[in-house]
């Protein structure tokens, strides 16, 4: 960092010590995050043998049937068909629900809103974890014991507190007039809420609904917790079993994870834009 | 006209029987689905566990022997929780002092405009919308002493590998390089969008008078981040107390109950015994650390946001 270069404003960087440092950091990073995906799809490729000889480059015989294999049996399908099922069941019950009352919090003036969003909220201090032995209980008196909905609902209690603090931070937005006006000509909040509302925001329901899906997607305690029979298990359960079955088969394994990240990496690449606005800004607006 | 201006000024008609425009009956609807599952499942079981932790109760029947404040007196003398809870502070000072300034590092790097930049971003976050569980199956192949990357590493040396998660001293540290690739990406992406919304004017106006580029950094820059850093750590120590998918794929906290974290020694010892009044204490000091933790931290440092 030279004097010279850094009193000149408005100097591009060009071919100097900064923009060689700079790259050569990006380069390291680069190399940290994407090594150990690439080596988990290529290793998917390989033969065990090849495997211990080569983990890091290409494949010298390509083994699809290790791919073909795991996509050939109904148990993959199975898992991924599990986890569409719980997710979908999660942001679908999520969405009507949070918005509902979003809107409540939202547009309705009642005594003891600001009470009752506080409670609401509450939810946002502590993870699902501290009370997951009286939720299971709960669950097994509910009798929703080894079902969708005993993942499903657990879920939606938890991503309520953050689904409507994003959802009423709209909502509000939505100029006042378009309910004042409506509210005159004899329209009701219902439908209000059906007939303008929800039109008007597609666009947080999408992140909010993204936010949902993607952490119902990777869920595992509560899954894990609530469920008892295979048949019912989402991917990230079934992923462990496999591994406990094939841990020495290391091939057969990373071909395994690699499918069952897929249609997250799928996802990630065409909702990147509700993903990135989601997770992050969402986080920060909550 | 005057007539509907009129109307319009009216306060609310909320008190004039029938002409509330059906806010009553958007209440009664919107409202207790919405309060009936949080409470079912979020306030009741945590109001549950502060009962059961009084306890010995397998989770049959009824909860009958009571024994008062025991349970908390078996979690905290009971050395794979104080592990667990050492661990759990050990992953807060990762975050702190590796996770957050790489963050910072690369988000500073890739707010400039460049060819590549948003790609960059996009493969950095990457590691963080991979489920717990496949990142660490992927990271105990990394580990793996006979078919691991480490382990080619090692015998391009010539060395013998090292099986790193399966020893006490060596396994946790394992993990927490895991929780670095797995979440600075999203730290990262706080500072872009926090970069984002920053004055580009005052940089341009200090470059003019012939700042360094370290001073816009430590002047300009830095400072505008402050709100930001402050709620990066807030994320990064909820997230460290919360962590538990990680460590079932890489570990599932051995060997020797070495490398568990509070939950992952609440699933263990609490969970998969169903040690109900047990497991519920456990559950419960998790509880207070997080509300103090989130209540001392807002009052103390989140003030004005």
């Amino acid at each position: 960092m030279s004097e010279s270069t850094e009193t000149v404003p408005f100097t591009e960087d060009g071919f100097g010590w900064v923009a060689l440092a700079k790259g050569a950091f990006l380069a390291l990073v680069v190399l940290f995050v994407l090594t150990p995906l690439v080596a988990t799809v290529l290793g998917g490729f390989k033969s065990l043998g090849e495997l211990r000889t080569n983990p890091f480059g290409l494949p010298q015989v390509w083994e699809w049937e290790n791919y073909a294999g795991i996509l050939g049996t109904s148990r993959y399908w199975q898992l991924l068909m599990n986890s569409m099922i719980i997710s979908t069941l999660t942001v679908v019950i999520t969405l009507i629900v949070a918005s509902m009352a979003a809107f409540a919090f939202a547009h309705i003036k009642f005594y003891g809103s600001a009470m009752l969003l506080n409670y609401l909220t509450m939810g946002l201090l502590f993870p699902a974890a501290t009370a997951i032995l009286p939720l299971f209980i709960k669950v097994r008196d509910l009798g929703l014991l080894d079902s969708y909905l005993g993942v499903a609902l657990p879920q939606v209690a938890f991503a309520l507190a953050m689904s409507i603090l994003l959802l009423r931070r709209f909502f509000r937005d939505l100029p006042d007039e378009l309910l004042e006006a409506a509210l005159v000509d004899g329209c009701t909040y219902i439908n209000f809420f059906r007939y303008v509302t929800i039109p008007l925001s597609r666009p947080i329901l999408a992140t909010v609904g993204t936010i949902t899906f993607v952490h119902s997607w990777n869920a595992y305690l509560i899954p894990l917790v609530m469920l008892n029979s295979d048949s019912l298990y989402p991917w990230p359960l079934g992923v462990m079993v496999y591994q406990g079955e094939y841990s020495t088969e290391w091939h057969l394994v990373l071909a395994f994870i690699t499918l069952t990240i897929l249609p997250t990496i799928l996802l990630f690449f065409f909702a990147q834009k509700h993903i990135v606005a989601g997770l992050t800004a969402g986080a920060v607006k909550g | 006209m005057t007539a509907i201006t009129e109307r319009i000024d009216v306060p609310r008609r909320s008190w004039r029987p029938g002409g509330d425009s059906g806010k009553l009956t958007a209440l009664v609807i919107f409202l207790p689905p919405a309060l009936m599952l949080f409470t079912l499942f979020v306030v009741l079981p945590v109001g549950e566990a502060a009962w059961y932790s009084g306890f010995n109760w397998n989770g049959f029947g009824t909860p009958t022997r009571w024994i008062g404040f025991d349970n908390y007196r078996f979690v905290f003398e009971n050395k794979a929780f104080l592990t667990a809870f050492k661990n759990n502070l050990l992953i807060i000072a990762i975050s702190l002092l590796v996770q957050l300034p790489l963050a910072l590092a690369l988000a500073i790097v890739l707010s400039d405009r460049f060819r590549g930049a948003v790609a960059l971003r996009m493969v950095f976050f990457l590691p963080y919308i991979l489920a717990e569980i496949a990142t660490g199956l992927i990271f105990s192949f990394v580990y793996d002493g006979d078919y691991g990357l480490l382990a080619a590493i090692y015998r391009w040396f010539g060395a013998e590998a090292p099986h790193l998660l399966a020893s006490t001293t060596t396994a946790f540290p394992a993990i927490l390089l895991v929780i670095v690739w797995k979440y600075f990406g999203f730290h990262m992406m706080l500072f872009i969008a926090a970069l984002q919304g920053m004055d580009k004017n005052m940089v341009e106006a200090a470059r003019i008078d012939g700042a360094s580029r370290w001073q816009v950094l430590r002047f300009i820059v830095i400072p505008t981040l402050y709100p930001t850093i402050r709620l990066s750590v807030f994320f990064a120590i909820v997230g460290s107390l919360q962590l538990f998918d990680l460590v079932m794929p890489l570990t599932r906290g051995g060997p020797a109950d070495s490398s568990h974290t509070m939950v992952s020694f609440l699933y263990n010892f609490g969970v998969t015994r169903m040690r109900v009044g047990f497991g519920s204490a456990v559950g419960v000091i998790l509880f207070l650390i997080c509300v103090t933790f989130a209540f001392t931290y807002k009052r103390w440092f989140m003030r004005h946001e």
